[in-house]
């Protein structure tokens, strides 16, 4: 998608891709021919950059055909840059600006509950994303309110746009900060998929307030070139580039 | 007399029963009147602490979901949130409906830094977004109750301090988008919003007596523009005034001016506050030192005519 309209952000949507497999594949309700039903869990991608992973979700679930991967970035396209709920079916969120999505997803929180329904409201953040801080505004009302249909995944791939987290404004202890806040907090390596699995087993069992997971990931997961390599947050890969890329996560090219 | 504000709080507590109306609030609810709300629905009042970037948003999240949020607190606390209402509210086109109370000079004491003086400027420069500044506790409420059947975003600055009631009785002439003739003349029309409605009509009153009849229409929603009902006071008139307790740049003359400019050229004054912050101040103290009080509005009206 990205090698196809010159620009997008790959690593951000390979490091989230394996709890996406695991979300769409196991445990999100949802009905892919009516991606409006009241009564769906939500999925919100506040880290809205990493779409081209969401897409492909969205195309394997038969939310979109896979023919709509090709739009992304082109004008009139369904698949625009940054998740648009306006734009794709089964986009429950318009992204674009970090440090939005939580909130959101708060506001969904309440509408669940006042509705009495069961749904599910989960959230992805970004680490780099941690450091708005409307997130913390939002991390205090969730446990505020005991918002135990919200959970919480931050895709912790210790990369952000123009270098690693670290470099741009370290983030220390990231689970300490969440449970300063009042979260149930849980770590998990985001690309062993026993241990996603668990991780969504653990946050079902919590009904009493938020949980978040603190998921270990790998920006560029899968591509040599690309892990761990803050050139590709946002940056397509080359003709040559991409045919590497391909043979390394196993398609025949 | 009476505050806009308390005209909002009415409204949302004639809203209780309606189990789609939830009230989002931020540390502001005694002041900006919703706590009436609260206090009879606690259920489906949210507070959101000191805190509107969430707030906005989890009012965005409740439309999503089917609910319509009213959220409020003071004008200039709204635009702490502007991206979060920008981009999470008017581009995806959701129900929110924002109050802004507290906004414009007006406001008084508390000084410069709570004195919005752009609010109604930032959000008309929103897609989806309808702009409301009611005159009086009337209006606000019976437009506060008229946005549960918009289908987009809102905004409604309310003001702090009381000001004429001048629709009691005349709820039935209220509309979205339609702006009020209050008095009829054909020599100068004077267009106002909010507190300076009030003025407006003073203005009116002293220009009779030098043979000026003027019509003055309270302009309460800002956007849409009712282009309409300008296009019959230019052709009536020949000559407009803008009076509003806010910036000259993007408020009510700067609608009325980019309408005018591109349809049907008149002389038109502005009378608002000329590019820069106010301090505290009384409120009829504010309007003086900002040149936007009744002597203001009727030497405008005296420029536009000499103009036409």
């Amino acid at each position: 998608m990205t090698h196809r309209a010159g620009a997008g952000h790959p690593g951000g949507s390979l490091s989230e891709i394996d709890i996406l497999v695991a979300l769409y594949s196991t445990r999100l309700r949802y009905d892919p021919k009516q991606p409006n039903l009241a009564d769906r869990d939500r999925f919100i991608l506040s880290k809205g950059h990493a779409s081209p992973g969401m897409y492909a979700i969205l195309a394997e679930h038969g939310f979109i055909a896979r023919k709509d991967l090709e739009s992304y970035r082109v004008l009139g396209g369904i698949c625009q840059g940054h998740v648009d709920s306006k734009w794709t079916p089964g986009v429950d969120f318009s992204a674009g600006s970090l440090g939005m999505g939580l909130s959101f997803g708060i506001g969904c929180a309440h509408a669940a509950r006042l509705d009495e329904s069961k749904r599910t409201i989960f959230v992805m953040l970004g680490d780099g994303e941690l450091q708005e801080g409307s997130v913390w505004e939002a991390a205090m009302a969730a446990v505020h309110h005991e918002l135990g249909n919200l959970k919480v995944f931050v895709d912790r791939n210790r990369i952000q746009n123009d270098d690693f987290v670290d470099a741009q404004m370290r983030m220390f202890d990231v689970p300490a900060k969440w449970k300063a806040f009042g979260w149930e907090v849980k770590e998990i390596d985001g690309h062993d998929m026993e241990e996603i699995l668990e991780g969504l087993a653990w946050l079902d069992s919590i009904d009493e307030g938020p949980a978040v997971i603190i998921a270990n990931t790998v920006k560029g997961k899968g591509i040599s070139y690309m892990e761990n390599n803050p050139a590709f947050h946002g940056a397509p890969p080359s003709d040559e580039q991409l045919l590497i890329g391909l043979r390394e996560l196993g398609v025949e090219v | 007399m009476a505050a806009s504000r308390d005209g909002y709080g009415q409204a949302l507590l004639d809203m209780i029963d309606d189990k789609e109306v939830v009230i989002l609030e931020a540390d502001l609810g005694k002041s900006t009147k919703s706590l009436h709300f609260r206090n009879a629905r606690p259920e489906r009042t949210i507070s959101c602490g000191i805190g509107e970037q969430n707030m906005m948003l989890v009012a965005a999240g409740l439309a999503s979901s089917g609910y319509t949020p009213f959220a409020s607190t003071f004008a200039i606390f709204t635009e702490r949130a502007f991206e979060q209402i920008r981009n999470g509210i008017a581009r995806p086109g959701l129900a929110v409906h924002i109050c802004g109370s507290h906004g414009g000079a007006h406001t008084g004491t508390d000084g410069g830094s709570a004195q919005s003086i752009e609010d109604l400027s930032i959000y008309r420069t929103l897609p989806n977004m309808t702009v409301m500044h009611p005159c009086d506790d009337v209006s606000a409420t019976v437009l506060t109750k008229q946005c549960r059947n918009l289908t987009g975003p809102s905004y409604m600055r309310t003001a702090r301090n009381k000001t004429p009631v001048l629709y009691d009785g005349r709820e039935d002439t209220l509309k979205i988008g339609k702006g009020v003739v209050h008095r009829d003349g054909n020599d100068v029309a004077i267009i106002a919003c909010g507190v300076l409605v009030a003025k407006a009509i003073e203005a009116a009153d002293i220009l009779t007596d030098d043979g000026i009849e003027a019509s003055v229409v309270d302009m309460h929603t800002l956007k849409p523009l009712d282009e309409d009902l300008v296009a019959k006071l230019v052709g009536d008139c020949g000559c407009v005034v803008t009076a509003e307790d806010h910036l000259l740049i993007g408020g009510l003359g700067g609608a009325v001016a980019e309408f005018l400019v591109s349809n049907i050229p008149a002389p038109l004054e502005r009378v608002g506050v000329n590019d820069r912050f106010g301090e505290s101040g009384q409120a009829e103290e504010m309007l003086d030192l900002l040149s936007i009080n009744t002597a203001d509005i009727v030497a405008a009206a005296k420029r536009a005519i000499s103009r036409k």
